[in-house]
């Protein structure tokens, strides 16, 4: 009974959040680069993401990497903060393409700050 | 000079210098760089020195990219952020100016040398922590402290936007670099396909019109990428600065 029931409520938990992702996503992206159109529009959103998303990863690793040679915590340093690095990139390629607010402007308060986008 | 797509970011002293046992040679970078500011000042000092009324062409590409900027700035760091118009504005020329000149033949590119935009990225970066901090002392750090956040993850999210933070110069400063490098390799790369393919005779000759007709179409693109990058370079800055300006809202 129980597994008939699942696919059903997995499907109308993936349609909510579908709609709730619909509702966060911006219309149209803000991105820098948005204004030229076609392939070079592309291949620079592509650059500029994934070297958001590196430079993300690299930061984590080198904070690790610095914690444990002077801490002497090897490897605990260099694993947690590579996992730190991975969020902050992914996080970095989110705001980036608009998903995220930026730093300080919070969705909640979009309304109280006219002066921001 | 050859077929090597590299030769041509090769730093070469042309005056050594030498101070305490650090190297302070004037090198064709830093002689590129003196062209740039050179370049720079004397364009906008030039243009601008009629003081028409009605701006001729070249007065009016002066105003422009001062009120490109004056514009970009204020949109994201609000009129508070104009404090900092000069050194934005000098940025973007800077930026600006450098990826044009690299692309003259036999130019050195400043902005292909990650150690340049580094310095650059980190040169931003220091003003929005210095500023940040004298400005609003220990409020600053509010900016790492998203507002909405259950308290259980808060250590966690602190720590993300730490390095989310921190990531910031390098992207920056990456980008910029893997542009303006990318793109030169690759235009030197369909350049030297023409030479080499004309050795093979007429065929060869006939074969070469097609990587031509590419280097052709990547030079313009180079000056599409020269212009999107130093803009791209100072809409980040803006917003970063903003970020000093008005933390933790």
């Amino acid at each position: 009974m129980a597994n008939k029931d699942q696919p059903d409520e997995l499907e109308r938990r993936r349609a909510d959040l579908e709609k709730a992702l619909a509702e966060k996503r911006p219309e149209s992206r803000d991105g820098d680069e948005g204004k030229t159109k076609g392939d070079m529009a592309g291949v620079g959103q592509a650059l500029r993401l994934s070297s958001e998303f590196i430079a993300g990863v690299g930061v984590g690793a080198a904070l690790g990497w610095g914690i444990d040679h002077f801490a002497g915590t090897s490897p605990w340093g260099l694993i947690i903060f590579l996992l730190l690095g991975f969020g902050a990139g992914v996080l970095n390629v989110l705001r980036s393409s608009g998903q995220i607010a930026e730093f300080g402007v919070r969705s909640s308060q979009s309304g109280q700050n006219p002066e921001k986008k | 000079m050859a077929n090597d797509p590299i030769h041509q970011f090769q730093i070469s002293k042309w005056i050594p210098i030498e101070v305490g046992g650090l190297d302070f040679s004037f090198t064709n970078s830093s002689a590129f760089m003196v062209a740039t500011v050179v370049a720079a000042g004397a364009f906008l000092f030039l243009t601008t020195s009629s003081r028409g009324l009605v701006p001729g062409r070249l007065q009016s590409i002066s105003e422009m990219s001062y009120e490109f900027v004056a514009s970009m700035l204020r949109d994201s760091a609000g009129s508070h952020g104009m404090r900092f118009f000069p050194f934005v504005f000098s940025i973007f020329m800077f930026v600006l100016m450098a990826n044009l000149l690299g692309l003259f033949p036999y130019f050195f590119t400043v902005t292909s040398h990650i150690i340049v935009t580094f310095a650059l990225a980190l040169l931003v970066i220091g003003t929005v922590v210095v500023y940040g901090f004298l400005k609003h002392g220990f409020g600053f750090l509010k900016l790492f402290v998203p507002q909405g956040v259950p308290a259980v993850v808060v250590p966690l999210v602190v720590l993300i936007e730490i390095v989310s933070f921190l990531s910031r110069p390098v992207s920056l400063s990456v980008r910029l670099f893997a542009n303006m490098l990318a793109g030169h390799i690759t235009l030197k790369v369909f350049a030297g396909f023409v030479t080499s393919l004309s050795a093979f005779g007429v065929a060869g000759a006939a074969g070469a019109v097609l990587p031509l007709i590419m280097t052709v179409a990547i030079t313009g693109l180079e000056f599409l990428v020269a212009f999107m990058q130093a803009y791209v370079f100072a809409v980040l800055t803006c917003m970063y600065l903003n970020d000093a300006v008005h933390p933790g809202h």
